[in-house]
């Protein structure tokens, strides 16, 4: 097997100083192996999100180490290499997009600081893979549906043509439909592009869905580690794990 | 189970909610239709089904220059449909209550929870200060929270989401109204949170004889959690059906909407992606789907 | 029949280039304005007052500056639209002549102050730390003097005269529209529009400009257009003081200023220039409102 695109050693993540100093991920050690597709599971709360804010270099606090395809992370500051090989999706499609940019604006912006040019192909190009279309180009994100924001979100993180994917629940904020067009999105374009992900989510369905790995976290740490054929399988150590697979099921209907 | 009861808590028909726009009127509620009575009904739809704007309307809350226009809106036999603003306070409130879907958004952040939940009683009943404060604690302890002193005293922002949640609904049911509509009450909350504020408000179903109209995009919630479903789709009732029934549902969207979620128990490659049918919003209502007696509400009938 | 296409062209929900993109975001914005009427009618009275300052030489029947003593402290007539002052110099005249000076002073403040507030305020509001608390501390002092004492003392120091009236006023102006763009800014600086493009590699500078600028300018425009009335009056009392527009320069203040001894036995030499002042500003603030419902994203949900 290569060397893995991500790993982290005993990463804490904390807000505020003493005394109301908030840890929120209390050592956690994570490897990603590259093309995989890894999720994180957890309630809120429990530090999912803020590992990957962490990584994307927009929490100001944390020690350990975290390796990005051999690059090791210091503090908030990303190198350009870093940007090109790593980008976000980020939950609310309506507060990630520029409310006075056009999707044109977003996506040249994009390419610019990418270093990338032949601009306006790439546009069309990222606007199809993404399943919008060149109609779309110029329109503003209120004249976009909830599904088009986040497609439109899909195609600026794809625009540098990046290895590594963090997506930070993706579909809560959308409708189950929708939510089934963009997890079917992401999936086609992963096995496109050969995209690593990691996927934060509090759905195990859609974890289970989309990833092959996945670790649950409770109160800022990993309780458990599995396959997505455990999960299915109900094979899980930890109680809570157990706890959340039984509530998943329990609740996807009475039938079976 | 109380079937003997002699006529539906609320009886609705035909409820249209109506926009003015520039590209010219918008309806967001089209001919809504249905009967509550102490049960557990709930409403299901995506965003911009109509489903929160229909229970907006049933209290009143549709701003201008929204209309609200129904052949029926009746609430024990009497029509509470466009009633002047200080006869519909006398019954928002005190007979039917409404809880959101985020707690941080309807309480008072500079007000002690205790008060605020006071403050409502006091203003729906006219009760006095002491007895006032005996059945917020009352409440408090009803939707289950350990430490009602505690949190009498505490400002929202020192409680948690289903605290906050839980709070919402002690103040709505301070007054023992007869209807409790809760719209997404429960999706901002975690699912081990879920379970107990869902838990609070069956009780409130079965011991009081309270009807409650739930609002939801969660298909399977509230398959779980209803007595009967509406299914809601551009403004109509689609599909209307026990909810245990729910997942043998007959309608194309309701059955899309199903095959759409991912499942832990049975894994798929690809998603059922929706179609959407033109003929689901404009075309006519099955009368197998929905109760025929409300498809009759519509003037000129439907077909 | 091309009206109607034009109409559907700009309204149109999937503009296909740039330029329809931005003229239909601009067409919908002027629709929203259009229909507050009072905002319509603050905006037609200040095209005619710039059309007036435009076409001041013809416009004006007489000279504003010529005397004529045997004609002085006529009331109102057919030869004197507005009667004469003190030195029998035509009252209408001046105030046709003076709206060039109001809008000579209104277009400068209004392009001073804010900008100073703007940069002050984001870069304040974005950099935080200690950059915040020195910029704020500074806008904390020139807040913490009343504005007029502070424009007294600059003009003192400058020496009396309309361009240093203006740039006193400028200069005391801006501290409430740093503290505006600072707020505004503290509200974006943490939105995932600005965490996506920082993870994009774009630095602070093209955030500052490209992302947080465009959110706080609507409210920066709102607010100049309701300070406006404000600024005209200050004006009009640095011109009433005798330290801003120098005679025999007509300025609406001085013009005022002029007529208030004789107040009581000639009034329409203070009022009229007083009356053309409210106007002017009653205009500025209908105008104001009714940019607030175009621009204000919390009013203009869809």
């Amino acid at each position: 097997m290569s060397a893995p695109i991500l790993e982290i050693r005993d990463l804490r993540v904390w807000f505020g100083n003493p005394p109301d100093r908030v840890d929120a991920v209390k050592g956690v050690d994570l490897t990603v192996a590259r093309g995989e597709s890894f999720g994180l599971v957890g309630e809120s709360g429990s530090g999912k999100s803020t590992i990957l804010r962490a990584l994307a270099g927009l929490a100001p606090t944390w020690s350990g180490t975290i390796t990005v395809d051999g690059e090791s992370l210091r503090g908030t500051r990303r190198s350009p290499a870093f940007h090109r090989r790593v980008q976000m999706v980020f939950q609310d499609p309506y507060a990630s997009l520029h409310p006075r940019h056009t999707v044109d604006r977003v996506l040249s912006e994009t390419l610019r600081l990418q270093g990338m040019d032949d601009i306006d192909r790439r546009i069309g190009k990222l606007l199809d893979d993404v399943g919008l279309g060149r109609g779309f180009r110029f329109r503003y994100p209120h004249q976009l549906s909830g599904g088009q924001r986040q497609r439109v979100a899909v195609a600026r993180a794809l625009a540098g043509e990046p290895a590594l994917l963090l997506l930070d629940e993706p579909t809560s904020a959308l409708d189950v439909s929708v939510q089934a067009e963009i997890l079917n999105l992401l999936a086609d374009l992963r096995v496109e592009r050969g995209l690593t992900y990691v996927m934060v989510s509090h759905d195990l369905a859609v974890i289970g869905h989309l990833c092959q790995r996945l670790a649950v976290m409770q109160g800022g740490l990993i309780v458990d580690q599995l396959t997505a054929d455990d999960l299915r399988a109900g094979r899980a150590d930890s109680a809570y794990t157990r706890e959340l697979i039984a509530a998943s099921r329990s609740y996807a209907g009475r039938e079976a | 189970m109380t079937a003997t009861q002699p006529g539906p808590l609320l009886s609705v028909r035909d409820l249209r909610v109506a926009f003015p726009t520039r590209q010219g009127v918008f309806e967001a509620v089209r001919g809504v239709s249905f009967d509550l009575g102490r049960e557990r009904l709930g409403v299901v739809g995506e965003s911009g089904s109509g489903k929160s704007m229909t229970g907006r309307a049933i209290l009143g809350l549709v701003r201008p220059p929204g209309k609200v226009t129904a052949s029926r809106m009746e609430f024990e036999g009497k029509s509470i449909l466009n009633l002047p603003e200080r006869q519909m306070r006398a019954v928002r409130g005190r007979r039917i209550s409404m809880v959101m879907q985020d707690p941080k958004f309807s309480l008072n952040p500079v007000m002690r929870v205790g008060d605020q939940i006071v403050e409502a009683y006091r203003q729906q009943t006219g009760a006095g200060r002491a007895a006032a404060r005996q059945r917020a604690m009352e409440m408090l302890e009803a939707v289950r929270i350990r430490d009602p002193e505690r949190v009498f005293g505490a400002y929202p922002h020192e409680v948690s989401g289903g605290m906050g949640q839980r709070i919402m609904i002690a103040m709505m049911l301070a007054s023992g109204p007869e209807i409790l509509i809760a719209d997404e009450p429960t999706s901002a909350l975690d699912v081990s949170v879920r379970t107990e504020v869902l838990r609070i408000m069956d009780d409130l179903v079965t011991d009081r004889g309270m009807g409650l109209i739930f609002i939801s995009h969660d298909l399977n919630l509230v398959a779980q959690f209803c007595d009967r479903v509406l299914i809601m789709y551009a403004g109509r009732v689609v599909e209307t059906l026990a909810a245990r029934d729910l997942h043998n549902a007959r309608h194309p969207y309701t059955q899309g909407l199903l095959n759409s979620l991912p499942r832990l128990d049975a894994p798929r490659e690809r998603l059922a992606v929706l179609e959407r049918r033109p003929e689901w919003k404009d075309g006519p209502l099955d009368p197998a789907l929905v109760d025929a007696s409300m498809i009759d509400a519509f003037p000129g009938g439907v077909r | 029949m091309t009206d109607l296409s034009t109409r559907d062209w700009l309204l149109s929900a999937a503009p296909t280039t740039r330029r329809q993109a931005r003229l239909g975001a601009l067409y919908q914005g002027w629709l929203t304005f259009r229909s507050n009427r009072l905002a319509m009618l603050g905006l037609i009275i200040l095209v005619l007052l710039a059309l007036m300052a435009i076409l001041a030489p013809d416009l004006a029947p007489y000279s504003p500056t010529a005397q004529n003593l045997a004609d002085r402290l006529q009331p109102p007539s057919a030869r004197h639209w507005l009667g004469t002052d003190a030195l029998g110099r035509d009252i209408l005249s001046r105030i046709i002549w003076g709206s060039r000076v109001t809008l000579f002073i209104v277009g400068t403040v209004a392009l001073i102050s804010p900008i100073i507030g703007l940069l002050i305020g984001t870069i304040a509001g974005f950099a935080g730390g200690w950059v915040d608390q020195v910029l704020m501390r500074i806008t904390d002092i020139f807040l913490a003097f009343p504005k007029l004492i502070l424009a007294l003392a600059l003009v003192a120091a400058l020496g009396p005269g309309i361009v240093n009236a203006v740039l006193a006023l400028a200069i005391t102006g801006w501290p409430p529209y740093a503290r505006l763009a600072r707020a505004e800014t503290l509200a974006v600086r943490n939105a995932d529009y600005i965490a996506a493009a920082r993870l994009q590699g774009a630095g602070s500078f093209r955030l500052l400009v490209g992302h947080v600028w465009p959110m706080c300018i609507s409210s920066m425009i709102v607010r100049v257009a309701l300070d406006m009335a404000g600024i005209i009056l200050s004006a009009a009392g640095l011109g009433f003081l005798g330290l801003g527009a120098q005679p025999p320069l007509a300025e609406w203040g001085a013009m005022i200023s002029d007529g208030r001894t004789y107040i009581l036995d000639h009034w329409w030499v203070a009022a009229m220039p007083g009356l053309a002042i409210f106007i002017v500003s009653l205009a500025f603030n209908f105008l104001g409102d009714g940019l607030r419902d175009v621009l204000d994203p919390k009013g203009g949900a869809e």
